[in-house]
């Protein structure tokens, strides 16, 4: 062993296995969703949405109203529309719900094939407890002990308590390499539904019943556990507040009308006031939500709540743990630093020669740089050496050799070998020591018997593409912060070599959390990603709080998601997905705010076509705002109804994408997304609604 | 159009900016408690106010508090006002404030008025020289000038302070506020502007009416009063109700050109502090900034507008072939309803700063403007109080679109929205939003009941029933009640006075009631809705601002807010807009 505290192999930074994307168009998503969107017209559930339920409540007071005039009756409320102008547009105010339910239904439907995926691998297992007796996987209580062999399904989700083995978790991860599972230490926690292919590990499950991992899983993509977010409710009382206003606003023009002498019919008020009213983003606001849940588990990241991913869009501190996540997890030597008086070649064989047996990434990395002094490898037991381990106590660790005792350890612990050796340390030591430490390293003392040899440097290595990422966190607003248990000057150096804001040195468990909550107290929002046991009280104090699927079940529980790659950087995607979330909400909400601008122009004029004309026979003079120059009246109106219904459907591939978020500053964003969704939602109906029109009018004839 | 009209609405916004920067600072260090230099001479007043009120002024109020103080305060002064102007000819009015002899009007016109001077709109369905007497005119009503004035600004405080605080649920003492409002900001500006106004020729007495003798042999009652010391405080305050009928086009209101740039300055001077003053009480002036470019430009806006349609005249004046030109010796344009003294620019600009804010005052005929000219002001109404707004109610009102604003851009930048590191969650969103949608639903609501009516329709003038002329009528009236604003397009009347003095007098009930009513709900119910905004914001924590959160203070901002305000805002009354001016604005005929 080495005698640096040795460190859990992580995998490298892992190229995210994406999950495909499940195409929309895939015929059995199609059919359900289809399906899905007229069983949805159920009053009972467009009443939580009151943009679509005002809509619904429109389309049933026009089909009545069409079926009143089909009967010979006058239509509602005056004016001298034909049947077939009531029909059209009760057709169409069914297809603008039918439309809205259809994007939440592919935005569940492709959950749901999610989830169906994820529903074969729980399959109905039967466990063998410890004491020899089986069980069925489904009925295992939390304490229940099972016993896995090799080539077995792991019946839950639990804590090896006894034993190492491989476990292929390729089902939930993706990654087809087996991880090793074993007892104590940070890989402890095992998945249910995962299969172990070699060995026998006893696991304590830790879950209920019902609410494994994969249980949870299920639940989310499909949609079952959904609950509407924070922002998600804001947003939706702001569409219901401009709903309302609207609703006034069309209640109040039939009294105008009339002060005009305009009778204006039932049917043309509620489309107008479909018009006016939010129903694009109104339509489309849970599919966003759904979908943002699905582009994360895509992401193999596993949110507990869909509160947790849009929080994950406000975060501004992002906690790095140094090792694994900024720094390839292991210190590898880098030099051979001689004292006076001893070759470099010397000092290279006794610190091959006390590494042999030290199996470690750092005692590896020793040898094959001794290699380059042109020294074979010997063989321990041909050279008859007696390994001396590394203990905490000793904090060193070598062979004797011969009866001499070579030895390589922390600086301090060799000078106190040596002492007691009767040698004396250079006075060379000393400052080289220090060097390496103030450089980043970490320096290792070589040592035979009563003289010091030189030192090894042992150096970290950063990941790379660190510096860019980092460079992208501080565009998107975000503070990164490394933590580390290095002393203050090597924390430094390597904060400043990776591009890192801020660091934490010397960090305890408590020193963490103390930070987290003094961020916090700042009003900030902390983000952090940890897998041991004592990450588990600061994942808990963050919000958001990503545990590693390769951690303990502690970090697991205390986090708010679970990466299931345990690739620490994934956090980046993370807060692009929650803020894509809200940016996807916010534009789709300007452009339905924009687009009433030239709905009014559409219908207003085509509603008082006659009021106040000067003859008896002309045209009102307010003719003049008919800038788009529709056809006729009905059609005008029918047109405007026609786009509304449409933009729907045609915004429902966005909506389940999201809109592209950009790391260019929040005052550039807006404006460019002001640009696009507001001046864009300003231009487009006109272009649109005179498009229809064209059709409408000029080949139909309306 | 001519360049000195032009240069006229250019340097007035100069002006005004320069004057309201100070006063900015100076309400900011007022509102905080810091001494200022008028601390000499009010702290012993202020003291003395405090015992006399038995307030403790250290005592902090939450919005709670603080609403039912503000409500208790406005229902005294309501009661209060109503008993003056019902016993108008009671014994203990002394003969020197009733020289007259004036009776008192119908109650439901003292309930229309009352309501009125309460809210701030000071909507006259009376002529005041011929139904005030001078007991009510200055104990009354210029006393209700004040305090409703007062009342504004204090909300107005109150909510910065919601928005700046950084813990607890306290918002100010209401008490301490319009004491200090009245003391220290109204007062020192009112007496001044008196003054001046005095000098200018404007009457201060309590003389009975003069009769005059014409050179036609007539004989013409000349009335007279105490105008000055109402004048300043109708403006400052941006209340608007004239001591006389015609309001500022009154010689004795506002005798020049100098007296009427006063005027307009003193309108729009404490609302365009206010904006300083957030930004200074916020510590983010740069936003304040930004709030004032984005009213200054609608208000630009609006004056050229209203300037353009006024000098060019209207198709009907056109097609009747009168001469709209720039002659020599005359101004050209639709010079029909406005004072010669005046001109079209100091007319139209006039109208544009009392139809911004709540004030109401007019120096020209608005009912005579040309169609486009005459949607000008309504549009401003329909803006709900943004545009500088009443004071303190422009400030609040403004403010909630830009929490709305806040919430929307936020949300398009990708973080839960912020404002001044306050996060907008689903409370203050539909607190926003109930606040915002008052006053749409009062105008329109009453509006839709008054042109569905007999009762309502019996108050347009004969001349316009059944054209969009007493469409527009209406919908101002009750537009202008609901923003407090006090203006009207004459001719919609509740109150029949066949002889002066309230003899014989008759209301008509309908519109008295329904409009004191449409006055009292969106006055109150915003201020109950802005006060409950700053209780929200003020527990919560703030977060510091970073590169990835929305700037509020930038021209992307300024944008968005304008967006919000027209799009959200006004365009809800765009389809009343197309029945009344727009049709009249679109066509030579006459109705």
């Amino acid at each position: 062993m080495s005698a640096v505290a040795p460190t859990p192999g992580r995998p490298p930074v892992a190229a995210t296995h994406e999950r495909r994307a499940i195409s929309l168009f895939r015929g059995a998503i199609v059919r359900r969703a289809l399906i899905d969107s007229v069983l949805k017209l159920d009053p009972r559930v467009q009443i939580r949405n009151p943009v679509m339920f005002v809509v619904e409540i429109g389309a049933v007071i026009t089909t009545a109203t069409w079926l009143i005039q089909v009967f010979g009756g006058k239509p509602l409320g005056g004016g001298h529309e034909p049947a077939w102008y009531t029909f059209v547009i009760a057709l169409w105010l069914w297809l603008t719900v039918i439309f809205a339910n259809l994007a939440e239904a592919f935005a569940e439907g492709r959950g749901r094939a999610q989830a169906d995926t994820l529903r074969t691998m729980r399959r109905e297992t039967v466990a063998t407890l410890k004491d020899g007796t089986t069980k069925r996987a489904s009925e295992l209580e939390r304490g229940d002990v099972v016993v896995v062999q090799a080539g077995e399904l792991i019946p839950g989700d639990g804590t090896v308590i006894e034993g190492i083995a491989t476990v292929d978790e390729s089902a939930i991860t993706g990654e087809s390499a087996p991880v090793i599972r074993e007892s104590g230490g940070d890989r402890s926690a095992v998945t249910g539904g995962t299969r172990v292919t070699s060995d026998r590990i006893v696991v304590e499950i830790t879950q209920e019943p019902g609410r494994s991992f994969l249980d949870r899983m299920i639940a989310l993509v499909e949609g079952a556990a959904r609950r509407k977010t924070p922002n998600e409710i804001a947003l939706n009382i702001l569409l219901a507040a401009l709903t309302l206003i609207f609703m006034i606003v069309i209640a109040t023009l039939r009294p105008f009308g009339l002060f005009a002498g305009t009778a204006i019919s039932e049917t043309t008020l509620i489309a107008l006031l479909v018009a006016l009213i939010p129903t694009t983003i109104g339509a489309l606001l849970s599919a966003i939500g759904i979908a943002g849940m699905d582009r994360l588990v895509r992401r193999n990241v596993l949110a507990l709540s869909g509160r947790a991913v849009e929080a994950s869009g406000d975060v501004d501190v992002l906690l790095l743990d140094k090792t694994g996540t900024i720094t390839i997890g292991n210190r590898l030597a880098s030099e051979f630093i001689p004292m006076p008086g001893v070759a470099e070649s010397e000092l290279a064989e006794v610190a091959q020669l006390s590494s042999l047996a030290d199996e470690t990434p750092e005692g590896r990395s020793i040898v094959v740089l001794a290699k380059q002094y042109g020294l074979r490898e010997h063989d321990m037991t041909s050279l008859q050496a007696r390994f001396v381990p590394f203990t905490a106590q000793t904090r060193m660790s070598g062979v004797d050799l011969d009866r001499r005792q070579l030895r390589k350890g922390a600086g301090d612990a060799i000078v106190s070998f040596v002492a007691a050796e009767g040698g004396q340390p250079p006075s060379e030591l000393q400052p080289v020591l220090d060097r390496i430490g103030s450089e980043g390293g970490t320096p290792l003392a070589v040592a035979r018997d009563s003289q010091v040899l030189g030192v090894i440097y042992l150096k970290d290595t950063i990941k790379e593409g660190m510096r860019e990422r980092f460079d992208q966190l501080r565009a998107m607003g975000i503070k990164t912060i490394m933590i580390t248990g290095d002393n203050k000057l090597t924390a430094a150096k390597i904060a400043q070599e990776s591009g890192v804001d801020d660091f934490l040195s010397e960090a305890t468990p408590e020193a963490k959390l103390e930070l987290i909550r003094a961020q916090q107290q700042d009003g900030r929002l902390v983000a952090m990603t940890g897998d041991g046991t004592n990450d588990a009280p600061a994942l808990a104090q963050a919000d958001v709080g990503v545990a590693m699927n390769t951690g303990t079940q502690a970090a697991r529980e205390a986090g708010n998601m679970v990466d299931l790659d345990s690739n620490p950087t994934k956090l980046i995607e993370i807060v692009e997905v929650g803020k894509q979330l809200l940016i996807t909400r916010g534009a789709l909400t300007t452009f339905s705010i924009a687009n009433d601008v030239a709905k009014y122009f559409a219908i207003l004029p085509a509603i008082f076509v006659t009021t106040w004309a000067v003859s008896p026979h002309g045209k009102s003079p307010l003719h003049v705002l008919n800038i788009m120059g529709l056809g006729s009246p009905k059609s005008a109106i029918v047109s405007a109804i026609i786009f509304n219904a449409l933009v729907i459907p045609l915004l429902i591939p966005l909506s389940l994408r999201g809109v592209r978020y950009r790391p260019i500053g929040a005052s550039a964003l807006l404006r460019r997304n002001l640009l696009i969704y507001g001046l864009g939602g300003i231009i487009a109906p006109f272009i649109g609604i005179k498009l229809i029109d064209l059709i409408v009018h000029n080949l139909l004839g309306a | 159009m001519t360049v000195t009209g032009w240069l006229t609405i250019v340097l007035f916004a100069a002006i005004l900016t320069a004057l309201a920067l100070p006063l900015g600072v100076y309400m900011a260090r007022v509102y905080t408690g810091e001494r200022t230099f008028l601390s000499p001479v009010f702290a012993g007043p202020e003291r003395f106010l405090y015992k006399l009120l038995r307030v403790d002024p250290a005592h902090q109020q939450d919005w709670k508090a603080y609403a039912r103080s503000v409500v208790l305060f406005s229902l005294v002064g309501w009661l209060l006002l109503y008993a003056i102007l019902r016993t108008q000819h009671a014994f203990w009015v002394p003969h020197l404030l009733n020289p007259m002899g004036f009776h008192s009007g119908t109650w439901d016109v003292s309930f229309n008025t009352t309501s009125s001077f309460m809210t701030n709109t000071n909507w006259q369905y009376y002529s005041g020289e011929v139904t005030m007497s001078y007991f009510s005119q200055m104990l009354g009503l210029t006393v209700q000038n004040w305090l409703s004035a007062g009342v504004g600004i204090a909300v107005a405080v109150a909510l910065v302070r919601g928005i700046v605080g950084r813990s607890g649920h306290s918002i100010g003492n209401f008490w301490q506020d319009i004491v200090r409002t009245v003391l220290y900001v109204l007062s020192p500006i009112a007496v001044i502007g008196a003054l001046i106004l005095a000098s200018q020729g404007v009457i201060q007495n309590f003389s009975h009416y003069l009769t005059a003798h014409t050179l036609t042999g007539l004989t013409q009652e000349i009335a007279m009063g105490p105008v000055a010391s109402q004048e300043a405080i109708k403006l400052l305050g941006t209340n608007g109700g004239g001591f006389f009928n015609t309001n500022s086009a009154h010689p004795f209101e506002n005798p020049t050109q100098f007296t009427n740039l006063v005027e307009m300055l003193l309108v729009l001077l404490i609302p365009a502090a206010l904006i300083f003053m957030y930004g200074r009480m916020t510590g983010r002036r740069r936003q304040g900034y930004a709030i004032y470019a984005t009213v200054m430009m609608m208000f630009l806006g609006a004056a050229a507008v209203a300037y353009i349609a006024e000098a060019h005249g209207s198709p009907a004046q056109h097609v009747a072939g009168l001469h709209t030109h720039v002659i020599a010796g005359s101004g050209g344009g639709n010079m029909e309803g406005k004072e010669q003294r005046f001109g079209i620019a100091g007319s139209a600009l006039f109208d544009v700063v009392t139809t911004v804010t709540s004030c109401g005052a007019v120096n020209s005929a608005i009912e005579s403007y040309t169609g486009i000219g005459g949607a000008v002001p309504m549009a401003n109404l329909s803006a709900s109080e943004v545009i500088f707004g009443g004071v303190g109610t422009g400030l609040y009102s403004i403010l909630l679109y830009v929490l709305l604003a806040v919430f929307i851009g936020g949300l398009m930048v990708g973080r839960t929205p912020e404002w001044l590191g306050k996060k907008i969650e689903a409370r203050e969103v539909k607190l926003a939003g109930l606040g915002i949608l008052i006053t749409p639903l009062a105008a329109l609501f009453c509006t839709a009941m008054a042109t569905a009516t007999k009762a309502g329709t019996a108050s347009i003038s004969q001349a316009a029933a059944g054209t969009p002329q007493g469409f527009s009528e209406t919908f101002y009236a009750y537009l202008s009640q609901a923003n407090n604003n006090g203006s009207a397009f004459a001719g919609y009347t509740g109150y029949i006075a066949p002889k002066a003095g309230n003899i014989g007098a008759h209301g008509i009930k309908f519109a008295n009631i329904l409009g004191g009513f449409d006055m009292m709900l969106a006055r109150y119910a915003p201020i109950l809705f802005a006060l409950a905004v700053a209780g929200a914001l003020a527990g919560k924590r703030v977060s510091p601002a970073g590169l990835g959160t929305m700037r509020t203070d930038n021209p992307t901002f300024v944008v968005l807010l304008i967006g919000v305000i027209v799009i959200v805002g006004a365009l809800t009354f765009f389809p009343a807009l197309l029945l009344g001016p727009i049709v009249q604005g679109l066509t030579g005929h006459l109705y």
